[in-house]
Order: C-alpha cells, then sequence, then structure tokens
C-alpha cells in the first residue's frame, strides 16, 4: 500500500484536453467598467487569490516566461541597461515582471536582494475599472479577478492612471490596454495560472483568498523565526485588499521592494469620477460631439447624493494635487 | 460640485493627449458594451498531450508537449504548448525560465531543416541530400581511417587507434543515440572521442 | 549526485557552494525551499558573487574565485578541533583506522615524490601499510600517528582561521559562523547536503575541490543518509547518461576503462583489475568487473567476441596517453594533426576555453560534421559576423556539413537526470523539414561506411564489419531495441547458482539486472549499470507511479534509477553498526536481524550482517576513503592551489603555479597572465534565464536577459569610471570582448594576502547565432587548461582588465 504523492498548495493540476465549460460566465460579473447597473449575479464564486511570497522567490523569471508562453505575447529583445530587470518595465507584452533591489538593511548591515513579482493585484476595488470610460472594457468577476475585455477598450489609457500600482500598458499596435488576467481562462476550467504552475520555488501559489491567507500566515511565521521581526502580509486594504498580494520579509517597509506602494489608493481624482460626474467631466471638457450616445450613458448613470459628496470632498482634500 | 477643480485633475490623469480626444475618436460606437464579458477561449481544448522530459538541465523535469495532430497516430503533428508536468515526483508541474519557453526552443527560426554543405573557402552554406551529405563523410571516414590508423605501437602492441578525427557526442541526446553512437565509434578505433560533461 | 532532487527536503542544512541552484537548476532548488518551509532547514551559500541562490539564503559568505579548498580544509580542521565529528561513523565507516607507510608525506604545498620535470608525481607511497595477512593495517583507537585520521589532523592543521580569511578572502567571522552551523550536522539526527556543480569543478584542482566537501561530509556522517550526501547538480540533461555509458576517450559503458597500450592483453588488463577486498569479508563489489566486461564485449562484437579471442580484446583501441579529451583534440587539431571532427549536438566554439585558439584549430581541419537541431557557432565558425566572429572566410579550407537533427519534442527514449534516474520519453511533434532523429544518422553513416570496408576492403577492417547491429531495420533502429541491448539479455541457458540444474534466465531472455550477468560469454550487457532498465518486466524507465511510502522522497516506482533502482548510494551508511537508523525519523533502511529493508534498496547483500560487512561496498576497503591513496593524480588529500591565473601567490609555496600536476601545453604556458599585466580576478557563469548556447535560439529567453554584460563591484567602477548600463571593454590574454555594465553590491573587493581583490563576473550565452543580440562569451577570455584528474576547464577563475568603452561595437 502506497500514500499518494503530496500536491503542491497551488492549482497545479495538468491542464484538461477535452472540451470544458467554462467557469467564468458573463453572469458572474459584478463590476463593469462605466456601467453603474450590473444586475446581481445569482452565484457568489469562492474568492481566489494568488500569494507571492517575496521570501521564497530566486527571481528566475519562469513567471515571466509562462505568462508569455500562455498568452501568446511577444516581448521584444531588448538591451541590458545596467540591471537584471528585463524588460526594464511592464510592457503589453510582458504582464508580469521581476523587479529587482539591492538593498543593504541597517538593522544587519547584510545586504539583501529583494525581488518582487510585479503585476496587476487585482484590486478587491479596482481603480482601472473606476476610471475606464469604456462600457464592459473592464469588468470584475465575483471571486475577484479584474479582467480587461479587450474588443471594448477604446484605449484611452484611463485604466493606467486609475491603477494605484502602475500596472496596465497600452499597445502601440492595437491602441488596448493590456495586463495580468489572473489567467482568467485557466481559472475559467479549474487551473491556476500559469505563473503559479511554473514557479519553481512555490514562491507564487494560487487558491481560495481564505486558503492563501493562511498560508499567508505560517509563512510569516517562518520568517520570524528567521529573525525577519517585520516580516508581514502586504494586501492593501486601500483598495479593499487585493485578490494578488505578498509575504514581504519586511512588511513594515514596502517601498524597498522597487517602490512597492505604502499605502495604495485609487486617486481621490479617480473616486471623485466615478459615476455621473466622470461623464459630466467629459462633457466640460468640450466632448459635445458624444450627444446622443453619452446622452444615452448619462440618462443610465444613477447618481447618489451620498456619492457625489464623497467625490467632491476627497477632490477639495486632494486640492492642489 | 467644482467642475473646473476636475477637470484639471482629469486632465492630469488622462494626458493631455487623451484628455482632448472626443468620445467618438475614442471609439464609441454604441453606448452598450460591445462586448460582453468573456474569458479567452481555452487554447488547449482538443490538443493531443505528449508526455517528455524538459531538454535543458539534469534536474529532468516532467512535461507534457500539447499538439495538433497525433504522432503515435501517424498523424504530422505540431508542439502548440508545453508545460510542466504536475504528476512529476520531481518538478510536480513547476518548470524554469527556461523549461517554461520549450515551446519556442522547438519552433526556433534557427532550427536545422535540411544538410547543408560548405565547401573550402565559402562564404555561404549550399544545399545538399543526405544521400551525399552521408556518403562525403563515410568517404571521408573511410580515407583518413585507412590512412592513419595506428595499428600497432612502437612497441609492437596492437593498439588499433585512431586519433586524426575525434567525435564529440552529444549531452542532451537519449541514452539510445548515446550507445549506437558509443558502438559506431569505438569500432572504429576513435580515441579523441569526449561529451560535455567538463563544461 | 549520492542523493536525488527529491530527497533534498529530508534535510536540516543545504550548502550551496561551488554551484548556483537557484539559478541553474531552479526546479530542483524547491526541494530546498520546501525543506526551508516543512522542516525549518536552514541554507548556507558560499559565493564569490551574492547570486539569486544567496537571496533567498539564511547565511551568505563571500570567497575568492579559485580557493574552495583551503575553505574546505578549514571547516573540517575547524570540526576536528571542536569536537564535531561523528565518532562512530568515522571510526567504521571511512578509512580513518587505516594505516599509511612512512614515506607519505606532505611538506611547502605538495605531497612527496613530485617530479618537477615530469609535472606527475610518484604515487607508490601514497598507500595503506599492508600485513602479512595480506589486508591493510589499521588501529581502530586511531592512535597510531600512521592512521589516515592523524594525517589527516596534521594535513589540515595550517587552515586555520587566519589562514582561511588571507587566502579565501572570506571574513572570519562569517566563516567561523558557517563552521558552527555546518558543525551541528555531527549529531547523528542532523543532517546536511552538498549542493554543487561547475563551479567547483572547473578549476584545474577541480575534483580536490570536491573531494574536500565529501571528506566533510564523512567527518559529519552525512553519507548515505537521507538529506545528505554530495550531490554533483550536473549540466545538461542526459550528461549523466552519456558519462554513464562511457562517451569519453577512455571509458567503457559503466565506468570501465578503455585499455591503455601498456595492457596488451586480456590477462594483463585484468591483473590490475582484481579488486581483492583490503580488509576481510568485505564485499568489494568491482570484483565483478570481468561479467561487466565481458558481456559488454559481447554486446559490442557478438559471436565474434569468444573466449579464444580474449572477447575480441584486440578490437578496443590502447591508448598511449590518459585521455584524448577535448583540449587535447583541439591542440591536435591546432597542430594540423586532426583532419576530421564531429560535433553531436556539442558547440565547441562556444564551449571551451580560448576561442582565437579554437577558430585556429577548426580552420585546419579538413572536414567539419555538426548534427544539430540549431545552428550553432561551429558550424558557422567560417562566416564572417564583423567583430562577433571576424574571420577571412576564403582562407578557411575547412568543408563543413551542417546535418538537422531532431530535438527532445521529436525524439523517442530515456535521459538519466543527476540523481540517476532513467526516465523515458515520448516523441509528440513532427520534425520540421528534412530533419532526422541521432540513431538514424549514425546508423546510416556508419551502414555507408561499413559498406565502403566491405566492397573495398580497408585496414583492420574487422571491428567494424563484426560490430554487432541485429536491428529489425539496419538504417533505422529503434530505441527500445537499443534500451534492451543495454539492460542485456542472455546467449545461452544460465544455471542458477542456488538451485543447480535449475535455468535462471533462458536464452534470448533479458537479465533481470547485472546480478546475472556472467564472464563466460553467456550473456550480454551493454552498459551493466543500467541493467534491470528494460527487463522481462518491460520498460522500467517508463513507470509512472508517483507514490512515495513513508513520504520518504524515495519514488521507487517512478521511472528507474541505477543501480538496481537505488535512489540513495551507501544508503546501508544511514544505520549504524547494530543496522538501526542513525535518526529513526530519516530511516531508509535497517536491519530486521536477518536482512536489510526500508525505504530504499539497500545499497549491501540484503543479508550482510551489520558490523561485518561495511556499507561502501564498491571500495576494496569496505569503507570510504578519506585518503584516496593513489587514486588521484594530485594528492591523497587536497592541498590549497592557486588558478593558473591567480592575483596572489600560493601562500603554501610561491614558486607552484596552479595545480602542479595539470597537463600544460607548450603554447598555452606562454599565454597564462599575471596579476601584473591584468589585475582582475574574472569568472564565468550561467544566468537562470538562459540554457548555455541553446536559449538564445529562443525569443523568449532572449528577450528575458537580452545582453551581453560583465557585473562588477560599485567600489571597482568608481576606480575605473564605469556607470551602471555603460559599455566597457573586457580583456585579458588571449582575447577581448564589449559588454554593458551592471555595477552592483551584490560584488564586493576582497582582501587577499594583504591585496584588495576585485572580480568581474563573465556570464555566457551570447555568440553571433540565434536570436539574441550577437555578443561574446567568457570564452574569448578563458585559459587553455584543465583539472589534473579530468581535465575540465578552469573556466571559474582567469585574469583580466577592464575599461569603460565609448564606442558602439560595429555589427
Amino acid at each position: 500500500m502506497s500514500d499518494t504523492a503530496p500536491q503542491p498548495t497551488t492549482a497545479a493540476a495538468n491542464p484538461p484536453v477535452q472540451p470544458l465549460e467554462s467557469n467564468l460566465l458573463p453572469s458572474d460579473v459584478v463590476r463593469i467598467s462605466a456601467t453603474p447597473d450590473v444586475p446581481q449575479p445569482t452565484r457568489q464564486l469562492t474568492k481566489v487569490a494568488k500569494l507571492i511570497d517575496v521570501s521564497k522567490c530566486i527571481g528566475c523569471k519562469a513567471c515571466q516566461s509562462a505568462c508569455v508562453e500562455w498568452n501568446d505575447t511577444h516581448p521584444e529583445i531588448g538591451e541590458n541597461i545596467g540591471s537584471y530587470e528585463n524588460p526594464h518595465d511592464l510592457t503589453p507584452d510582458m504582464f508580469t515582471l521581476m523587479r529587482f533591489s539591492e538593498w543593504e538593511n541597517p538593522a544587519t548591515n547584510e545586504l539583501e536582494w529583494l525581488i518582487r513579482k510585479d503585476g496587476c493585484m487585482h484590486c478587491e476595488d479596482p481603480g482601472c475599472l473606476k476610471a475606464c470610460p469604456a462600457p464592459g472594457a473592464i469588468v470584475q468577476y465575483s471571486n475577484g479577478i479584474v479582467d480587461f475585455i479587450h474588443d471594448n477598450c477604446i484605449g484611452c489609457g484611463y485604466c493606467v492612471t486609475g491603477c494605484p500600482f502602475d500596472i496596465p500598458r497600452i499597445s502601440k499596435v492595437d491602441h488596448k490596454s493590456y495586463k495580468c488576467t489572473l489567467c482568467s481562462d485557466r481559472v475559467a476550467v479549474g487551473q491556476g495560472p500559469a505563473c503559479a504552475k511554473a514557479c519553481p520555488t512555490k514562491a507564487i501559489t494560487f487558491g481560495t483568498k481564505d486558503d492563501m491567507t493562511a498560508l499567508a500566515n505560517e509563512r510569516v511565521e517562518d520568517l520570524k523565526s528567521r529573525g525577519y521581526e517585520n516580516a508581514g502580509i502586504y494586501d492593501p486594504k486601500g483598495v479593499g485588499g487585493t485578490h494578488v498580494f505578498y509575504v514581504l520579509h519586511h512588511a513594515d517597509k514596502p517601498s524597498i521592494y522597487s517602490n512597492l506602494a505604502e499605502n495604495p489608493r485609487i486617486s481621490p481624482i479617480v473616486e471623485g469620477w466615478k459615476g455621473v460626474t466622470k461623464t459630466a467631466g467629459m462633457a466640460a471638457m468640450g466632448v459635445a460631439a458624444a450627444g446622443a450616445v453619452l446622452m444615452g450613458l448619462f440618462t443610465r448613470n444613477k447618481v447618489e447624493p451620498e456619492e457625489e459628496e464623497a467625490a467632491e470632498r476627497l477632490v477639495q482634500d486632494r486640492e492642489g494635487i | 460640485m467644482n467642475i473646473d477643480l476636475t477637470r484639471r485633475g482629469f486632465l492630469r490623469l488622462a494626458g493631455a493627449g487623451v484628455a482632448a480626444t472626443s468620445l467618438g475618436a475614442m471609439g464609441f460606437g454604441e453606448a452598450e458594451a460591445a462586448e460582453a464579458a468573456h474569458v479567452r477561449a481555452f487554447k488547449l481544448t482538443t490538443t493531443t498531450e505528449t508526455r517528455n522530459t524538459c531538454t535543458y538541465c539534469s534536474v529532468a523535469c516532467g512535461i507534457i508537449m500539447y499538439s495538433k495532430g497525433d504522432v503515435k497516430a501517424g498523424e504530422t503533428a505540431e508542439i502548440m504548448h508545453i508545460e510542466g508536468d504536475a504528476d512529476h515526483p520531481t518538478n510536480r508541474g513547476t518548470l524554469c525560465p527556461k523549461g517554461a519557453a520549450l515551446k519556442d526552443f522547438v519552433k526556433a527560426p534557427t532550427r536545422l531543416t535540411r544538410p547543408r554543405y560548405r565547401a573550402a573557402g565559402a562564404t555561404e552554406f549550399q544545399d545538399v541530400t543526405w544521400d551525399e551529405a552521408l556518403d562525403k563523410i563515410a568517404r571521408a571516414m573511410k580515407d583518413d581511417r585507412d590512412a592513419n590508423l595506428v595499428q600497432v605501437s612502437e612497441a609492437g602492441v596492437p593498439v588499433n587507434r585512431w586519433t586524426t578525427t575525434g567525435f564529440l557526442a552529444a549531452s542532451a541526446t537519449t541514452n539510445e543515440t548515446a550507445w549506437l553512437t558509443y558502438k559506431a565509434v569505438r569500432s572504429l578505433g576513435i580515441v579523441g572521442f569526449d561529451n560535455q560533461a567538463r563544461v | 549526485m549520492t542523493n536525488a532532487w527529491t530527497d533534498i527536503k529530508n534535510t536540516d542544512l543545504v550548502i550551496v557552494m561551488g554551484g548556483n541552484a537557484a539559478e541553474a537548476h531552479p526546479c530542483g532548488f524547491k526541494w530546498v525551499t520546501e525543506a526551508k518551509a516543512t522542516r525549518g532547514a536552514k541554507l548556507i551559500v558560499v559565493d564569490p558573487r551574492y547570486t539569486r541562490t544567496a537571496s533567498v539564503s539564511d547565511y551568505y559568505a563571500p570567497i575568492r574565485p579559485g580557493s574552495d579548498i583551503a575553505f574546505l580544509m578549514g571547516v573540517i580542521r575547524w570540526c576536528i578541533e571542536n569536537d564535531k565529528v561523528q565518532w562512530e561513523y568515522v571510526r567504521n565507516f571511512t578509512n580513518a583506522a587505516l594505516l599509511v607507510k612512512d614515506g607519505f608525506g606532505w611538506s611547502d604545498g605538495l605531497f612527496s615524490g613530485y617530479d618537477e620535470e615530469k609535472r606527475d608525481y610518484d604515487k607508490a607511497d601514497w598507500d595503506y601499510q599492508i600485513g602479512d595477512d595480506g589486508y591493510a593495517k589499521l588501529d581502530m583507537t586511531l592512535q597510531d600517528p600512521r592512521c589516515v585520521w592523524n594525517l589527516l589532523k596534521a594535513h589540515v592543521d595550517v587552515y586555520t582561521p587566519e589562514f582561511v580569511e588571507n587566502v579565501c578572502g572570506t571574513p572570519k567571522d562569517r566563516y567561523l559562523q558557517i563552521c558552527e552551523m555546518i558543525g551541528e550536522c555531527s549529531a547523528p539526527e542532523r543532517v546536511m547536503t552538498s549542493m554543487y556543480a561547475l563551479g567547483w569543478t572547473q578549476h584545474s584542482k577541480g575534483a580536490q575541490n570536491i573531494r574536500g566537501m565529501a571528506m566533510l561530509q564523512l567527518i559529519l556522517g552525512n553519507i548515505g543518509m537521507r538529506g545528505g550526501g554530495m550531490n554533483a547538480l550536473r549540466g545538461h540533461s542526459n550528461i549523466q547518461g552519456l558519462t554513464d555509458l562511457g562517451l569519453m576517450s577512455n571509458l567503457i559503458p559503466g565506468y570501465l576503462n578503455i585499455p591503455t597500450e601498456r595492457e596488451p592483453d586480456w590477462q594483463t588488463y585484468m591483473s590490475t583489475r582484481e579488486f581483492k577486498p583490503l580488509r576481510p569479508g568485505q564485499t568489494s563489489y568491482w570484483q565483478n568487473y570481468s561479467k561487466f566486461m565481458v558481456s559488454f564485449m559481447k554486446a559490442m562484437w557478438g559471436d565474434a567476441a569468444t573466449a579464444e579471442n580474449d572477447w575480441a580484446y584486440h578490437y578496443l583501441p590502447k591508448l598511449d596517453v590518459p585521455t584524448y579529451d577535448v583540449l587535447r583534440m583541439f591542440e591536435l587539431m591546432k597542430q594540423g594533426q586532426v583532419n576530421l571532427y564531429f560535433c553531436q549536438g556539442f558547440n565547441p566554439l562556444m564551449a571551451f576555453p580560448n576561442r582565437a585558439k579554437l577558430t585556429e584549430a577548426l580552420s585546419k581541419l579538413k572536414l567539419l560534421v555538426v548534427m544539430d537541431p540549431l545552428e550553432t557557432e561551429t558550424a558557422h565558425f567560417w562566416e564572417n559576423h564583423g567583430q562577433y566572429n571576424d574571420v577571412d572566410s576564403a582562407s578557411i579550407q575547412t568543408e563543413v556539413l551542417e546535418l538537422p537533427t531532431t530535438c527532445f519534442a521529436e525524439d523517442e527514449g530515456a535521459l538519466v537526470n543527476s540523481g540517476r534516474w532513467l526516465q523515458w520519453h515520448w516523441p509528440g511533434g513532427s520534425p520540421p523539414g528534412e530533419a532526422k532523429n541521432d540513431t538514424w544518422i549514425m546508423a546510416n553513416l556508419f551502414q555507408k561506411l561499413r559498406k565502403l570496408y566491405q566492397d573495398e576492403g580497408g585496414v583492420f577492417p574487422e571491428p567494424i564489419l563484426n560490430l554487432s547491429w541485429n536491428y529489425a531495420d539496419p538504417l533505422d533502429p529503434k530505441p527500445e531495441e537499443l534500451a534492451k541491448e543495454m539492460n542485456g539479455r542472455a546467449l545461452r541457458d544460465i544455471e542458477d547458482p542456488a538451485n543447480p540444474g535449475t535455468t535462471l534466465v533462458a536464452a534470448g531472455k533479458q537479465v533481470k539486472n547485472f546480478t546475472q550477468l556472467q564472464d563466460d560469454g553467456s550473456t550480454m550487457c551493454g552498459c551493466w549499470i543500467f541493467s534491470g532498465c528494460w527487463n522481462e518486466d518491460g520498460n522500467n524507465m517508463a513507470r509512472r507511479d508517483n507514490s512515495d511510502p513513508g513520504d520518504a522522497g524515495m519514488f521507487l516506482n517512478w521511472s528507474y534509477s541505477w543501480p538496481v533502482n537505488r535512489r540513495i548510494l551507501y544508503n546501508r551508511a544511514s544505520a549504524d553498526m547494530q543496522g538501526k537508523p542513525w535518526d529513526p525519523d530519516r530511516k531508509l533502511i535497517e536491519w530486521t536481524g536477518e536482512k536489510w529493508e526500508g525505504y530504499d534498496v539497500p545499497d549491501i547483500g540484503v543479508t550482510s550482517k551489520p558490523g561485518e560487512v561495511m556499507p561502501f561496498i564498491m571500495n576494496q576497503e569496505g569503507t570510504s576513503r578519506l585518503f584516496t591513496r593513489g587514486m588521484m593524480r594530485d594528492g591523497p588529500f587536497p592541498t590549497h592551489m592557486e588558478p593558473f591565473e591567480s592575483p596572489i601567490a600560493n601562500v603554501l609555496n610561491p614558486k607552484m603555479r596552479g595545480n602542479p600536476v595539470s597537463r600544460v601545453f607548450v603554447d598555452d604556458a606562454e599565454q597564462f597572465a599575471t596579476s601584473e599585466e591584468f589585475p582582475f580576478v574574472a569568472t564565468s557563469y550561467r544566468l537562470t534565464e538562459h540554457f548555455h548556447y541553446w536559449t538564445k535560439h529562443n525569443k523568449v529567453n532572449a528577450s528575458l536577459q537580452p545582453e551581453f554584460f560583465v557585473e562588477i563591484s560599485q567600489e571597482l567602477a568608481a576606480e575605473k569610471g564605469i556607470t551602471g548600463g555603460s559599455r566597457v571593454r573586457v580583456w585579458g590574454k588571449r582575447g577581448q570582448v564589449w559588454a554593458k555594465a551592471v555595477v552592483t553590491k551584490r560584488i564586493k573587493p576582497m582582501q587577499c594576502d594583504g591585496k584588495t581583490v576585485h572580480v568581474v563576473g563573465i556570464p555566457l550565452h551570447w555568440g553571433f547565432m540565434g536570436a539574441a543580440k550577437k555578443g561574446w562569451g567568457p570564452n574569448s577570455l578563458t585559459p587553455f587548461v584543465g583539472d589534473a584528474n579530468v581535465e575540465t576547464p578552469e573556466f571559474k577563475a582567469f585574469l583580466v582588465n577592464i575599461e569603460p568603452a565609448a564606442e558602439e561595437p560595429v555589427a
């Protein structure tokens, strides 16, 4: 009698080849850009999350490679500018990027090479979606995945600025915005994202948000036992928590990880523009030509008084930004 | 509400170029989303799976190759995706940045597709047939061996040693290739025989 | 590897030194992160550079390239001094107690018997004292001053912490911290694993680097243990298999040897291969050498190999020099003494040292044949690529044939991984164009050549005409047929010695494994250590049951591991003298009172009693060896030697350059640099984004690390006025390259023997073919000299200079 080999914690089963029904349906969408009246889904999918344990990451870029292969992107062969980071930033053809920083820990005088996988955080409260003026270009499923529907994208770039993590990138080829989909096509058939499947050291794992949080807590304990007193979880509340989140050895200093946002939140201006105010803003810009089309949108937008007040307050708070 | 203020913010948000674009130019044909939310079609559906081992390092990760067409059924098959085999005890489905991009090795534009010959002093290769290539090599080998095989040492000991031809064997080929290569090379008396173990 | 990748999860402490596992073997390295996450294991990295492995380590220390022996001998000294020794293991399972001849000694960095003229040692005294009973003498109390243990103590005495700091550049406090961490693993229930690769082999004393750690692991009692061992990470996917199959100048499959011309006949050859036990009752398994050898000769020449003709011994080539390795062949080529050269999936122009010399050598060939799936630099060495390959094509008279082969995806067969697992794989894609399997190419070529000998006659045609070639299609032998040949079969009925009159194996049947091989010509077997891989049970290499009883990490029903499906070599040593596991939580096998059993295939006769038969059954002593007798050319203990190109003189003997017994060709000796001319220490390595020179044909990998660069410290950058991302020139005695500069805190200057030593890191990958940006490799700069025992080139420590370079190279 033999035991079964333990399976990895990530959803790393082998992909199916038989036709399967997608488990991520239009009816599972809970938010749609520039579309306020999203019907309440009849079911609530379990919240998912990708955990990136920076302390286990070896910066091998398997995630980048697997991402390119799965998503059939074609990154350019660039140049070396004195760093291991290649390409030098996220691009429409590179949805995820290892960012490297050499940090001398003042407490120990030890060099630490902090390597962080950057990419879409799949915010519970997604700034990109809020900023997006194109109806249906950005959607959020009830499991937490924020996905771009490229057929609806107009390439305006609002999502880039709306994003507190500076993630989406606009293609110069087709003028559409691109970012990590959390491999929604894989998740839809019960698979984990390509990067999580590939990750050699299981620095990237994928599962339910609850399971990933429990795993993250275990990892934090291990790190504390190794002397990382400030080890912790980065799951920023300013964006309602994220469906891609980190274990950091120095959770008290996110910015040492290649400028990971200390306290990310959607820009108050984007908050201010949400709902009807955004459309009003466009009108004020002199986009009168939008005419009936704009009106169509406008009339369907219901602006709650509280929302309007909140927007105003936020913007006024940040006056002069 | 202070429209002017928010407008300034808006401009800063969007960037002047984009902000100046009219809604019509932004591509709104209709107020409705053109496409309902949908995820990308799962690309491995109805492909053929084949178990293999990563060709790169000696961790020897298990991989699954997904192809259109099935070589086992005698069909022409094109590999369209490769990923780690989750059943494999060593890699458990994971792959490194090389292994994860194996498909692009298989389909590299610089894969060789036909035998080529470079003449002495030439600046280019020219295509040749397999028969031409192998005939030329066999002839060159026989002529060289017949001329240079050291049959006996100075001390009169039979040594059957051929030093003027050398053979470097691969390190990513199978045991079966290696064994057949061993047999052929050793039967000829080649001693300048080596593989990549050192480098 | 003595152990397996999956076994690393069982360790308490990982030391990565002489390798960079996270970058070179990421998916194997997962078992390190697994051990850390689930067992609380620690990771130590000792490397000239703070690597990506170091980035997840618990403790890192820098070391000057080429000074590892001093470090390792220092750790051994520290362990002995601080009583961090697994005494029962050392006393019983190593040769610590055996007495060595009085003539053996060491002084001034050299062992007794050195002959400067010959660059060789007379090793007669590097051996045991033999008693009247024919066995080696010993003193189990370890009191005799001539016992190995006391000689070792004396040998390592010079390697004080101060010596280590001075020679290695490793700060003393860091070195001592590592000693403490390692020392804890001398406890029977604490285990360390050593993971190393080319960072140790690619030195002129590479084999001795590895010996040093192996000795330390024996002293700690970590060999044969779950989570322990000496784990050579190895390189290419089947480099283990190619080595096992003896595709080397001096080898026969299964680590048998090609005869030398001092062995003119079978009797002489076998007389030095009797392997009589050196201690009473010991196994000395190599006593079966003749069975493996005769079975090999029958696999080669079938009926033409008979007892009467000494199994066709005269067909085998006899060597006049130790090896015709790659370095020697290129030297001969340069001298115009090689006419034809084959590269089967090998790119020596990029992979061997001193590219200028290689180009000159290749230009003197009559015919170069390259079989490869890809366009290699070697096949295109005659093609002008501007300054990346600045040759005059018209003046190169070498003819070249470039033959397209299939790659793994289109090919069937087995590969052997670092852990000795033979894993079968299946083809899933159609070959591109006219590409052919290597087996097809070799078969067709051989058959054409054989036909020429049949038709025309020729010099000594018998070995060619009589080569066994019993394949259904002689022009296309199938992997199954070849695998079965390697496994071996009975050529006639073999009687069962345990039950006379009954048949053990019937004629024509596959042997179960090598224990059934005979030396009377009744069996054939291509590679005895693989025997068992495809027996009457079928293709055991294709087994895919990933169950793992006891969560031990052994996976006995997954593929097939040599020898006899054993997963951890020397696993008998995981139990004490009574046969009880040293650590009950890490049981591998144990003695039941009647036999050995457990999670792994016992590495001992299953009924061999503990306390009588010692664990190291391949050795004549029955024990492991802290003292290797005369088996290595450069000494029975490792001694500190500098690289041939070094920033400082050998502190043990300033007159000694490099390894005093390495083979050096005259022209190459003239091209060794001194630190006056070239002040900086260069070291070469591979980046995790790349696999040697293959992945530059792959746009994805090329994009992940696109352009040739060198890495230097901030201090050196400041000294030379180099900024990160700018272009630099790096040059040495043998060539020059241009690269982008990566200026990093991960390399720091070291203080060695009063000098500041700067390291220049030069990754390899780039060349002038493929999808990646054109560039150079470190081997335009590296010295043409190898390890004294195995001729692995000294790529990891050589001298260069560096300066800012303004101009873009002209493509």
